[in-house]
């Protein structure tokens, strides 16, 4: 195959996986890596490079359009950027020493994980609790446009949350995935922040996170340019045409349809990295 | 206690735009460098099977802006990605400004930790 049809066939896959992820809120980014290292038979450090690239335009892209709802929460983003942030060196650092075939089958773990934890109804949105002592001291504590109007919260658990996102943090720069499924999780069950506070912060902080490794990875020669250009075009592009449409796209087969591939992708992962031909 | 919470969002606005713009010049940057690289290389065959490693130019800032000056294809898409490596560094040092204008120090001190951990990715571990 010459670079030309490589590069094209690359580019109109990120597009799907980009506006599939934006219309589910499942996030491209995790089906990026599978679809360069199982369809098109790139390397695995190559894809979580290219990945992690397109992981930070999605979020930056986007992020102009989540402030204008007015659900997300910066002090909430800032305090567990510093988890994630840490955490993400500490993923991009270990995964030079991780087998090839170790951070496959950890993939496959993670695919299945998200699709199982974003299928699941999440928590009721928590009102007119009583304040955590830590999270006021940390002026975690907000508000959002609810259904009444403006609808105070309070944040819980902020040490549980806090070591979960470090979590999430390893995750992304080990895998160059935007976690968010498991920062969603963090916010919402654990600290029980609103769903849509925790979707918008977490959006906020995939960025930033994901910066975090991406300079790592840069400098270890994993992000190939060949290959991070179409994959970032394309899922930019895609979230982009994703978040315009999604007003008026019924999303419930789609999100059916895309956990869906988002399980085979899983199975295959493991698969492959067990036999050890990633 | 309203106010900050409407000075918050006017700042996190802002930084929207400029996100959002950020991720318009790399990506605009990136498509200048790919018409490069598809019109020298397109005909080439690919092989991104086999790991070899980036080149030493395409490794660090300085090796990329050289390379970008000098119009070869791939530093340039490099560039771009630099670009946009750097947006969210950049929202990150304007919610500094933005906490330290509230005169929040506790979340300028956290921003800052943050804001270090950025720059030892992109610059210290370099060293290494």
């Amino acid at each position: 195959m010459t670079i030309l049809a490589f590069t094209i066939l690359i580019a109109t896959g990120s597009f799907l996986a980009g506006l599939l992820g934006a219309l589910t809120g499942l996030g491209g980014g995790v089906v990026v890596v599978p679809m360069l290292a199982l369809l098109f038979g790139v390397d695995i450090r190559y894809a979580i490079g290219a990945s992690l690239v397109s992981v930070i335009a999605t979020s930056s892209g986007a992020a102009a359009a989540y402030v204008r709802e007015g659900y997300s929460n910066i002090r909430i983003g800032m305090f567990l950027e510093v988890a994630t942030t840490i955490g993400a060196i500490f993923g991009a650092l270990i995964a030079t020493h991780v087998p090839t075939a170790a951070i496959s089958i950890i993939f496959g773990i993670v695919l299945l994980l998200s699709a199982y934890f974003s299928s699941r109804p999440h928590p009721p949105d928590l009102v007119n609790s009583s304040p955590d002592q830590l999270a006021t001291v940390l002026k975690l504590n907000g508000s959002y446009p609810g259904p009444k109007g403006l609808t105070n919260y309070n944040v819980h658990n902020v040490p549980g949350g806090f070591s979960l996102m470090f979590t999430a943090g390893t995750l992304s720069g080990l895998l160059g995935i935007g976690s968010g499924a498991l920062k969603v999780l963090a916010m919402d069950q654990a600290m029980r922040i609103p769903f849509k506070v925790s979707t918008t912060t977490s959006n906020f902080m995939i960025g930033v996170t994901a910066a975090a490794s991406a300079g790592i990875y840069l400098s270890r020669g994993y992000i190939d340019p060949g290959i991070a250009m179409p994959v970032m075009l394309g899922v930019l592009a895609g979230s982009l045409l994703g978040a315009r449409i999604l007003v008026r796209a019924k999303t419930r087969w789609l999100r059916y349809i895309f956990s869906a591939v988002i399980i085979v992708l899983g199975f295959e992962m493991i698969y492959e990295g067990w036999k050890g031909t990633l | 206690m309203n106010r900050p919470a409407i000075d918050d969002r006017r700042i996190e606005l802002l930084l929207g735009n400029l996100l959002r713009f950020g991720v318009l010049l790399a990506a605009s940057v990136v498509l200048c460098g790919a018409v490069v690289y598809l019109v020298r290389h397109g005909h080439e065959t690919a092989n991104f099977s086999e790991f070899r490693g980036e080149a030493a130019a395409l490794r660090s800032l300085p090796a990329v802006v050289a390379g970008a000056l000098h119009f070869h294809g791939k530093s340039i898409i490099q560039f771009g990605l630099l670009i946009l490596i750097a947006t969210p560094v950049a929202r990150v040092v304007f919610s500094a400004i933005g906490f330290a204008i509230e005169r929040d120090y506790l979340y300028v001190a956290l921003t800052l930790i943050v804001l270090a951990v950025l720059l030892y990715s992109l610059i210290g571990s370099d060293a290494t």
